[in-house]
């Protein structure tokens, strides 16, 4: 399929470009980008030329990449399905994705890996990227073949969920996953700290009678990591940053010259932990939401390039998870068909610019994962996301592909949203 | 006044004028358990299920007998015996409830909000008994009327809470209900037994006993879980008896008609000396009881529409 896709606004912060052009997928590749195209493959071959849209008033990115899903197969298919996952993803505009291992078995062997990226390509809607587990059944206790693994497709390691406790594994994980390119990725909560916590420890916890889970929890582990990447002269991907704590031992480490990265969620740069008043499960997840304080940590965060990547961390759940007692609630927030627009409300508030955003959602989590993605470069893959910035919609969870209903965003007003997602050069959700 | 609410789910949602109303409807029903015959016919063919997912004796107990003075029909399930055991969630557990027709439907339970997923939930009036270490509405109303009887006034007085703050729903309906109502309340507890931030609640907060009992009007003493021991809360019984017991010689600090009060059970020896607890001239536990059972009545009434 050839694709000519004109009148939009083209940002790619890989090549610095932001500005009015044409660009030309041909054969699943980008084979041009520039401002007069149109006319000259109109002169030329014009028979060649399948399609053209006319995306005037909408922008091109290219492809975003969400670095930390949960796809929940295989063994939890009634939260979600990876062809399920895969079509939450495309209608939120990612062309990729990276899935984590805590799936039942978990993904810390080949074949594992192996069924996972079989049933991606079944779906054939987003890329899936594998992340497989640091230690076997992510017990913490003993390495996965990382090797084999690596072999098999996965693109990272990590235990998340089950933060790895033992500092002295984590230590042969940083090492022996750095040798083979392969960047691990920590949940950081030290379970002692946080142990049978359910929500940020502070006011609303101590008004709401439930038992918190501390910012240290998280930031003991985000700089034991950032000690470990240090003296072993490694790299750590740090996860789900959550606490102003936590932007400022990256940042200091940044400073210093480590090889350090970090992402978050749209939740932690949106809501706090204020909204746990009504007890609604849908906002219970892990790390917690907090401050008011921390909210605006991460959105300096954001905007000096402390973090790198803004990733959802889908982690979609069944009616059952979330429709009980909220002590015994599932975490997690199912993010990818909402992700997008509360990003781009970072733009609105002057947070963060568009070719910024964009780093964070595509060029920066490619260049983290080692995948040949994150740009509109001639010769890339034709993996593009076209995103109308003043759509006006209303999240309604009925209408979400995912099978997780677990939204906390529910008829929430949103401006802006993807309107095309182009995997491969080929139209893989058509919102217009 | 008509009173508003559908449901009692904690002292945070309550007005001033609110609690004045259920406090003087419980003053009128006071009257009612010293008569010879305790029953009027007031709630007659109205039914009441007591949902009960925590051990409890006195507060089903007394909403028991709230219910039944007022002819109510009364219902108690308990975690044991119900349905519960089978796995049957809380919110189907509500949906078949509901659908028997009740006029209220008292809940306690070991996780914070659960009735606040009852009472979205169902069309009923829904009463917390207690959830998790949220609150626990009813005692905090009978213990603003205990003080209110015994003090002539609630405003201007200076309330101790002393122990185990962090997992107590007593303190947290007490410090919201008696501030309203123009206290001022001090906690005391070791600093592994106060939670983040209480302060924010308008409250001082002490890790010695004897920093809050100066002065104080009412002194309220919390039941010390003897399981928390396990969490490293607190070194052992011995140690704590030791320095945050109410006895003889700290009680002095306080003023020379200072009122003592527990919401119940007692660990005699361990929060609270024998000798106090007994003292006829201070202590007040009993009246607490006694009150409860009149400001259950008055809920009841107000919320299957009695003030109409």
């Amino acid at each position: 399929m050839k694709l000519l896709l004109t009148g939009a606004r083209i940002i790619d912060p890989a090549q610095n470009i932001d500005s009015r052009m044409d660009i030309f997928l041909e054969d699943g590749k980008i084979a041009k980008i520039g401002t007069d195209i149109s006319k000259s493959l109109k002169s030329k071959s014009s028979e060649k030329i399948t399609k053209i849209i006319d995306l005037t008033g909408m922008i091109i990115v290219p492809g975003l990449i969400d670095m930390h899903t949960h796809l929940r197969e295989p063994g939890f298919e009634y939260k979600e399905t990876i062809a399920s996952g895969v079509a939450a993803a495309v209608a939120g505009g990612f062309t990729s994705i990276a899935c984590m291992p805590n799936s039942n078995p978990v993904n810390d062997n080949r074949s594992t890996t192996e069924f996972i990226r079989r049933k991606a390509a079944q779906a054939a809607l987003a890329n899936v990227y594998p992340i497989g587990a640091i230690s076997k059944d992510s017990a913490g206790v003993k390495l996965t073949e990382f090797w084999d693994l690596k072999e098999a497709g996965i693109v990272a390691l990590s235990d998340d969920g089950k933060p790895v406790m033992d500092a002295a594994l984590m230590r042969r994980a940083m090492e022996y996953g750095f040798s083979l390119q392969l960047p691990v990725i920590s949940h950081c909560e030290d379970t002692n700290l946080s142990g049978g916590g359910l929500m940020n420890e502070g006011y609303y916890s101590t008004i709401l009678g439930l038992s918190g889970i501390p910012g240290i929890a998280e930031e003991a582990m985000v700089a034991r990591d950032i000690l470990i990447a240090e003296f072993t002269k490694t790299s750590i991907h740090i996860a789900h940053v959550s606490t102003a704590g936590s932007v400022h031992l990256i940042r200091d480490a940044k400073k210093r010259g480590l090889k350090v990265t970090a992402e978050t969620a749209p939740h932690y740069f949106t809501l706090t932990d204020e909204s746990l008043q009504s007890y609604d499960t849908n906002f219970k997840v892990n790390p917690p939401l907090r401050s008011e304080q921390d909210l605006k940590a991460i959105k300096e965060g954001l905007a000096d390039s402390t973090i790198d990547v803004i990733a959802c961390d889908h982690a979609p759940h069944g009616r059952t998870d979330k429709e009980v007692e909220f002590e015994y609630a599932a975490n997690g927030i199912s993010g990818l068909e909402t992700s997008l627009a509360l990003s781009l409300n970072l733009i609105l508030d002057k947070t963060l610019n568009w070719p910024e955003l964009i780093a964070k959602m595509s060029t920066n989590p490619a260049r983290i994962l080692n995948l040949p993605k994150g740009t509109l470069e001639a010769g890339a893959d034709a993996d593009i996301t076209v995103i109308d910035p003043l759509l006006q919609w209303t999240v309604d969870l009925q209408t979400f592909r995912s099978r997780g209903k677990n939204s906390p965003f529910n008829g929430r007003r949103m401006q802006g949203k993807a309107v095309l997602t182009i995997v491969g050069g080929e139209i893989k959700y058509d919102g217009r | 006044m008509k009173f508003e609410k559908k449901d009692i789910l904690g002292i945070k949602d309550l007005s001033i004028d609110e609690i004045n109303l259920i406090l003087e409807t419980a003053e009128s029903f006071l009257e009612i358990s010293t008569r010879k015959i305790k029953k009027v016919p007031t709630l007659r063919g109205k039914t009441i299920i007591n949902l009960f997912y925590e051990a409890s004796t006195r507060t089903r107990t007394s909403f028991e007998i709230a219910g039944k003075r007022l002819s109510a029909d009364t219902i108690n399930i308990s975690a044991s015996t119900s349905s519960v055991v089978k796995g049957e969630t809380l919110i189907d557990t509500a949906r078949t409830l509901e659908a028997m027709n009740p006029d209220v439907i008292v809940i306690r339970h070991s996780a914070s909000g659960a009735p606040h997923i009852l009472a979205s939930l169902v069309k009923q009036s829904i009463i917390n008994a207690g959830d998790g270490a949220h609150e626990h509405p009813t005692q905090a109303l009978l213990d603003m009327m205990t003080i209110k009887e015994r003090k002539g006034k609630i405003s201007g007085l200076k309330v101790a809470i002393i122990g185990d703050i962090e997992h107590s729903r007593v303190a947290r309906s007490n410090i919201y209900g008696l501030s309203k109502m123009g206290a001022h309340v001090v906690l005391a507890g070791p600093a592994t037994m106060l939670p983040r931030d209480i302060e924010q609640m308008g409250t001082k907060v002490f890790s010695r006993i004897e920093d809050a009992l100066v002065d104080a009007d009412v002194v309220m003493m919390l039941r010390i879980q003897l399981e928390r021991q396990k969490q490293n809360i607190f070194p052992s019984l011995r140690e704590y008896s030791q320095h945050y017991c109410l006895n003889r010689s700290n009680i002095k600090l306080a003023k020379k008609d200072v009122i003592v009060m527990h919401p119940g059970p007692i660990n005699r020896g361990v929060e609270i000396s024998p000798d106090i607890a007994d003292d006829p001239s201070c202590s007040v536990i009993l009246d607490q009881v006694n009150k409860g059972v009149a400001v259950r009545m008055a809920l009841l009434y107000l919320l299957t529409g009695g003030s109409e």
